[in-house]
């Protein structure tokens, strides 16, 4: 076929009909509490890793909790586990463990 | 003895008529229904404590009922306003020593945000209708069968400038946590998916019930207003909105969607302000005297207002506020 140099972006749409949500799921079972959040973004305005890289622990947990878990490991590998996130929480959320957890699950992703 | 006329009968209407009353004062209550009880008596459970509608109800009937000095006329509407005298659409005409103006709102008429499909697709519901479903104990889709995922959607009618109700109708986010427990409670394995702007949860307990509604039942919030709507071809209903916390744009099938519906002023309160010199506000709401120290009153001496005729409020507030009205009426009789 000839290579026009065109080509079809693909979708960027979260679409939760077609993600798996198994382990999602199964972060939030084990993390129950990190239903709590409200999203306030304390985290990522805190985090020291985010004022050095492009690190946004609040986007990371939220994609994966809607089953978008490309990236995400390598993400969370830029958290320093300083723990000042958790500090800060407005819902108590042990933010540490979340990152530690994701790490864990999506190891392989 | 004195006479005051509460036009509404609504839960701020009884209270107020029932206030009026122990304060040795006779009340007629005007209600163009054939019942008393207003909007509530359309209501399931009441939140944050869940407490039945028809408990709340049922106890102020009795305070009604309790009064001899109380009158209540149903099916019957108020045409033309003074302190000194209401004229029905009848024609008929009821002297008195001052008013209160307890006519309460009007629910969103949900099919002009025709994105939505409400009327159009089946099962798009809105937060009244679904009080009904609960009353009735029957949650079902159109054809039968149980819904797996719901998404409950947030400011319907409110904060919209593009249906000219710029407000917050301040109830409905309440509400709308309140619904997601109780369609977890009734199906525990479904997913529910609360679409919001802003989560205003001003009350007491209502923080908690949002917790709760997080941690207890696993209802899933999405910071993102619904764009629209479509059917899909297995009869099952399309969703487009923003996860904000994201930057992304997501999309999912539900099985049935409930539309949290704002409160709208009331039409009549537009006549009000052409017949008897009150004021509106520009929500279309009635403007009090004084936003601090003159809530109940209206700019003119002898007419009251208690409930949600000047803005949204939840029961509680309308229950308050319909007492102060009537301690605001008396003291106005007594110093006349």
């Amino acid at each position: 076929m000839i290579n026009f140099g065109f080509s079809i972006s693909k979708p960027r749409a979260i679409d939760i009909d077609r993600n798996n949500l198994r382990k999602s799921n199964e972060i939030m079972r084990e993390m129950p509490e990190l239903q709590a959040c409200i999203g306030c973004g304390t985290c990522t305005a805190t985090c020291t890793a985010g004022n050095l890289t492009e690190f946004n622990f609040r986007k990371v947990h939220t994609l994966v909790r809607r089953g978008e878990y490309q990236g995400a490991y390598e993400e969370m590998n830029k958290c320093m586990l300083c723990g000042k996130c958790r500090l800060l929480c407005p819902r108590g959320i042990n933010t540490r463990g979340v990152v530690m957890l994701i790490k864990r699950k999506l190891g392989d992703f | 003895m004195k006479h005051v006329v509460v036009i509404g009968g609504g839960v701020a209407g009884m209270q107020c008529a029932s206030e009026l009353a122990r304060q040795g004062v006779a009340a007629t209550i005007l209600e163009k229904e054939s019942d008393l009880g207003g909007k509530v008596r359309n209501w399931h459970k009441l939140f944050p404590t869940f407490t039945p509608a028809e408990e709340l109800l049922s106890a102020l009937r009795l305070r009604i009922a309790e009064q001899p000095h109380i009158k209540v006329m149903t099916g019957c509407e108020a045409e033309n306003i003074s302190p000194r005298k209401v004229v029905l659409k009848s024609g008929e005409e009821i002297e008195c020593d001052a008013v209160v103006i307890a006519t309460g709102y009007t629910l969103f008429d949900a099919r002009i945000k025709e994105e939505y499909g409400y009327g159009i697709y089946d099962n798009v519901i809105t937060s009244a209708d679904l009080e009904q479903m609960f009353n009735r104990g029957e949650v079902f889709l159109t054809h039968g069968g149980k819904p797996r995922r719901i998404a409950i959607l947030h400011c319907v009618g409110s904060r919209d400038e593009k249906v000219c109700q710029r407000h917050c109708s301040k109830v409905c986010c309440v509400t709308g946590v309140k619904q997601a427990i109780e369609l977890k409670q009734m199906f525990p394995d479904a997913d529910v998916f609360n679409f919001y702007m802003d989560i205003r949860m001003f009350g007491p307990g209502y923080e908690e019930m949002y917790r709760e509604a997080q941690q207890k039942y696993n209802v899933h919030f999405v910071r993102g207003r619904i764009s629209e709507v479509s059917p899909t071809i297995d009869n099952r209903l399309q969703l487009k909105a923003e996860d904000t916390l994201t930057g992304r744009p997501l999309k999912m099938g539900v099985d049935m969607l409930v539309l949290l519906i704002g409160m709208k002023a009331n039409d009549m309160n537009a006549e009000l302000e052409s017949q008897s010199n009150l004021r509106l506000q520009p929500s279309g709401f009635m403007q009090p005297r004084d936003s601090f120290l003159g809530n109940t009153e209206s700019q003119i001496g002898g007419i009251f207002y208690a409930g949600t005729v000047t803005s949204p409020k939840n029961a509680r507030e309308s229950l308050n506020e319909a007492v102060a009205a009537a301690r605001s009426a008396v003291a106005w009789l007594n110093n006349k």
